[in-house]
């Protein structure tokens, strides 16, 4: 077996995976990053909307602080979030965002003068100052008071992400792309790397490594309907969840987006709502005034997805062979909004759907979006259990998200706790030495071996891992989904054990020398279906409702039971995740409260007095640097 | 209604000694907005586990899925079966390294080219001072650089062209718009001799034909032609300088982007 030997291992290289790469390669060690596809492949180039930063350049942002971003991010979060680490993400994202502009990120920037902007589907006018001609500029997104969001036109993970790539360049940063990581090498108190396919030539390689970082994004495909790439697939937190030590956090806290479209899922911006698209049912009703007469389709992205699933329920949704589905129409806006402001949808309409908006509904039903929950990490990025294991970026549980996360935060996340985490791996590889145990090496490719070899070989075994994968994907778009009670919960959870039991007989249907795909499947579904139970479980568990987390048997948001992270630990051979839990915040900055939009009862907690402060060393840091910055 | 769709895909695993490249008939049944996305998963998911091909943002944004539909290069994702006729020939890419069916390794060929031109900007990385206000620059500008980072390394215009084809080198028209980028960036403190350097030859500019197939293929519409036209000029320049008097270089510097041959 090859031993490919580095003082960093990154497992991914979206711009979290890259931007720790960066990082630690700057300070002189030697960093592999290891990616299923080539780094610019991966899902961060998907994002067009932007990064959120209280930069304060846009009129619109005018007057914006980090503590405002930092105010936003806690409500957004329905107080699930962890404060301290919130407030070190809103206070480092304006400087990532210029260190980002200072290596080559063309970031949009401020022209002085008057402009129109729509708010709410209205134009208005607002003038850019002359001062700030030339900084970096912002654009809305939902759920913040000021306008924040960093952006370069429709390709804002895309324009960073080759940035960072062309900085691994630039430090020498090894990328071995098509590699899939498939268990991590541990010897229950150290983690030393991460045993490797190879998806070239199928091969199992040992990478090992003094600090290992897990930095794979979302695990989305555990749902059917996914605005996710292929790849997001949840290998890193399997690896981490496998060893039985380090626990995933608030893994039932999953994003739904109302507009994924039907039948590749892509998703189409929220723009056509905010412009004045309607949506319909199958009678081309416009049935969303009748749940919130108010607000209509403007209501927040959990609501709106929340009344459609409704609606499709009663029966009201449109059949098609790939599911049912709702319209959104826009043909009212006519052809010139729809091919100038709306263009993108244009496209993805006639270019994947064979859809012309200006004439046609668009079919969309809601979408699983984003991860909030993952490895739970300290606020160093250390994950949980685990010497020398990090995490960051989607696949981390870092937790400046909660319960839900604000449009435009999980890209600038991946960004500024790379940073963050990247530093402090830099000092923890300073001060570290780790004994590569010989043992420890052989386990862990042992059991990958004897896996591959089981599934390949085995004649007792007739499970097909694409029929399990089925399943799965039905139970939990069927129960698992945006509206959640425990009778559903409780289906998905004992049809899951009963998958997890029968993925212990997966066979392969076909033969392959060298690489074959259908192994990458293969390997990979107990492990999704084990994600699938920590979501499913722990969903059930939770029995309040907050943020993305809706239980229609619990609508209170219960913060005198509740205010605190699941943690799932997985014991070998069990089919359901072992439940513990953490407050959610060391402490609160800003007190659990009313979140001034989505309505919903609150049961309030009693919290201690010494709880509802900054602790005494970072409040008087932060005094301290007041006072510098008024001197 | 719906026709039953004949998808030829060439087969060949270089790893198995007894594999020979062939092509392969599958039949698939045709929905509404089909893509050969959903066309070729379903095949591997109902007909043979083992066919590879790569797909990964399947919206047209990452460039996984590039590969010859019915003769031409392009994004498997972002093609509908309906704009085809039922009969449709898949191959992968010429120029790249085969993995096997229509697999093939982009993100290789990529990566040296990138070395080879050193594609980052090239400042003084240290100097970054997090208190300090960002360095200004014009919107315009910013989207002018924006249109050439674009470019999703698809492949599709280095197997569209001819010198590509002839010489295993050539760093082909997607890098030089991404030297082009470099160059429009004032970030970039590299002079026309660091350019003439990477690609003052016959791996770069000079070995263009200037037949852009290139351009014609490219799902992104990056502005290949004016990229290689601005670069071409601009070396061209270069490479006579101290030969041609300076008033006839600036003469010529000022003339804006040629579109010589075309
Ligand atoms: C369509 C879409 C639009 C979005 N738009 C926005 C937006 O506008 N603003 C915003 O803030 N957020 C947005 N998000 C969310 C945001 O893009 C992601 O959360 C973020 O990009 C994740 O980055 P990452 O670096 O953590 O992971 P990724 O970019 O997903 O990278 C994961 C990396 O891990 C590798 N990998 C995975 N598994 C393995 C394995 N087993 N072995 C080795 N390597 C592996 C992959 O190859 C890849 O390199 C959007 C998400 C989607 C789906
Ligand atoms: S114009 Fe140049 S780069 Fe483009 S296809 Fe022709 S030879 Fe290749
Ligand atoms: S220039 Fe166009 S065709 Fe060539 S790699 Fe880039 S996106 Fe693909
Ligand atoms: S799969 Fe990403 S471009 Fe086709």
């Amino acid at each position: 077996m090859q031993i490919i030997y580095s003082d960093l291992l990154c497992i991914g290289a979206g711009l979290a995976g890259e931007r720790v790469a960066v990082e630690a390669a700057k300070a002189g060690f030697n960093v592999t990053c290891l990616s299923i596809v080539p780094p610019r492949r991966s899902h961060s180039s998907a994002a067009q909307g932007g990064m959120q930063a209280a930069l304060g350049n846009a009129i619109m942002g005018d007057g914006d602080t980090p503590d405002v971003h930092f105010a936003d991010t806690v409500k957004g979060s329905d107080w699930g979030c962890d404060q301290e680490v919130a407030r070190i993400f809103a206070d480092t994202a304006p400087i990532v965002m210029r260190e980002v502009a200072h290596w080559g990120v063309p970031w949009n920037r401020v022209e002085a003068g008057v402009h129109t902007y729509y708010k709410g589907g209205k134009p208005f006018e607002a003038e850019e100052k002359l001062e700030k001609h030339g900084l970096i500029h912002a654009r809305a997104f939902g759920g913040t008071a000021k306008w924040r969001t960093c952006y370069t036109a429709d390709g804002t993970g895309r324009s960073v992400l080759n940035t960072l790539d062309s900085m691994c360049l630039r430090y020498e940063v090894g990328i071995h792309d098509r590699t899939q990581a498939e268990t991590l090498i541990h010897d229950g108190e150290n983690c030393l790397g991460a045993i490797v396919r190879c998806l070239k030539t199928g091969e199992l390689k040992a990478y090992l490594a003094t600090a290992t970082l897990i930095a794979t994004g979302g695990y989305g495909r555990i749902y059917k309907a996914t605005t996710n790439a292929v790849i997001c697939d949840g290998g890193g937190q399997i690896a981490a969840l496998d060893t039985g030590l380090v626990p995933m956090g608030n893994m039932e806290a999953i994003q739904f987006h109302p507009t994924g479209t039907v039948p590749t899922d892509i998703l189409v911006t929220e723009g056509c709502r905010g412009d004045g698209g309607t949506l319909l049912d199958v009678n081309e009703y416009r049935f969303m005034p009748d749940y919130e007469p108010e607000k209509a389709e403007l209501a927040s992205r959990d609501v709106v997805s929340r009344r459609m699933q409704e609606h499709i329920r009663k029966g009201l949704g449109v059949k098609s062979p790939y599911g049912d589905h709702l319209w959104l129409d826009i043909r009212h806006l006519g052809e010139k909004h729809i091919t100038t402001k709306l263009r993108e949808v244009y496209d993805i309409c006639t270019n994947f759907l064979g859809v012309n908006p200006i004439h046609d509904l668009i079919p969309v039903r809601p979408t699983q979006h984003y991860s909030m929950g993952g490895i739970r990490t300290n606020r160093d990025g250390a994950a949980y259990g685990l010497k020398g294991l990090f995490s960051a970026g989607e696949s981390a549980c870092w937790d400046m998200h909660g319960f839900n996360r604000l449009g435009g935060n999980s890209l600038a996340e991946t960004v500024v706790a790379g940073r963050y985490v990247g530093k402090k791996i830099v000092e923890f590889l300073k001060g570290h030495t780790v004994d590569f145990k010989q043992s420890a090496i052989n386990d862990a490719h042992a059991k990958v071996a004897a896996r591959i070899m089981e599934m390949t070989k085995s004649s007792s075994k007739q499970e097909s891992a694409i029929q399990l994968r089925d399943e799965m994907h039905s139970t939990m778009m069927d129960n698992v989904g945006i509206f959640r009670n425990g009778k559903d919960l409780q289906k998905a959870v004992d049809t899951l054990d009963e998958l997890i039991d029968r993925s212990k007989n997966i066979k392969l249907q076909g033969t392959a020398i060298g690489f074959n795909p259908e192994i990458s499947l293969a390997l990979r579904i107990p492990g999704m279906l084990k994600l699938a139970q920590c979501t499913a479980y722990g969903a059930l568990m939770r029995t309040e409702s907050r943020g993305a987390h809706t239980r229609e048997d619990f609508p209170e948001r219960n913060d005198k039971d509740w205010l605190n992270r699941t943690l799932a630990y997985w014991k070998e051979g069990s089919t359901r995740p072992e439940l513990k839990y953490e407050d959610a915040s060391p402490y609160f900055e800003i007190p659990p409260g009313e979140r001034g939009y989505g309505g919903g009862k609150i049961i309030a907690a009693d919290i201690p007095e010494e709880k509802l402060r900054l602790p005494k060393n970072s409040a008087e840091k932060k005094k301290a640097k007041q006072t510098k910055k008024a001197s | 209604m719906s026709r039953r769709l004949h998808i030829e895909v060439f087969r060949y695993n270089p790893l198995d000694p007894n594999s020979e490249p062939h092509m392969q008939s599958f039949y698939v049944n045709e929905y509404d907005s089909m893509t050969l996305f959903i066309a070729l998963n379903i095949i591997r998911d109902e007909q043979d586990p083992t066919l590879q091909f790569d797909f990964c943002c399947r919206a047209g944004i990452c460039g996984s899925c590039g590969m010859v539909i019915n003769g031409r290069p392009g994004l498997a994702c972002h093609t509908q079966t309906r704009d085809l006729p039922d009969h449709i020939v898949l191959h992968p890419l010429p120029v790249f390294k085969l993995i096997g069916d229509l697999s093939v390794d982009t993100g290789t060929w990529f990566r040296d080219a990138g070395a080879r031109i050193e594609a980052w900007v090239h400042n003084d990385h240290e100097q970054f001072d997090p208190k300090a206000e960002e360095v200004r620059m014009e919107n315009d500008l910013a989207n002018e650089i924006f249109e050439l980072d674009r470019c999703i390394e698809c492949g599709c215009c280095v197997s569209a062209c001819g010198t590509a084809r002839m010489r295993e080198d050539f760093l082909g028209a997607t890098s030089i718009a991404r030297v082009a980028r470099f160059y429009l960036d004032p970030r970039d403190e590299r002079n026309e001799e660091n350019y003439y350097q990477v690609i003052g030859n016959d791996q770069g500019v000079f070995g263009c034909m200037g037949l852009l197939g290139c351009e014609d293929v490219c799902p992104k519409h990056i502005p290949l032609q004016d990229q290689l036209g601005i670069m071409r000029r601009m070396l061209a320049i270069h490479s006579v300088k101290g030969i041609l008097p300076k008033r006839v270089l600036e003469k010529l510097q000022h003339k804006g982007c040629c579109h010589e041959s075309h």
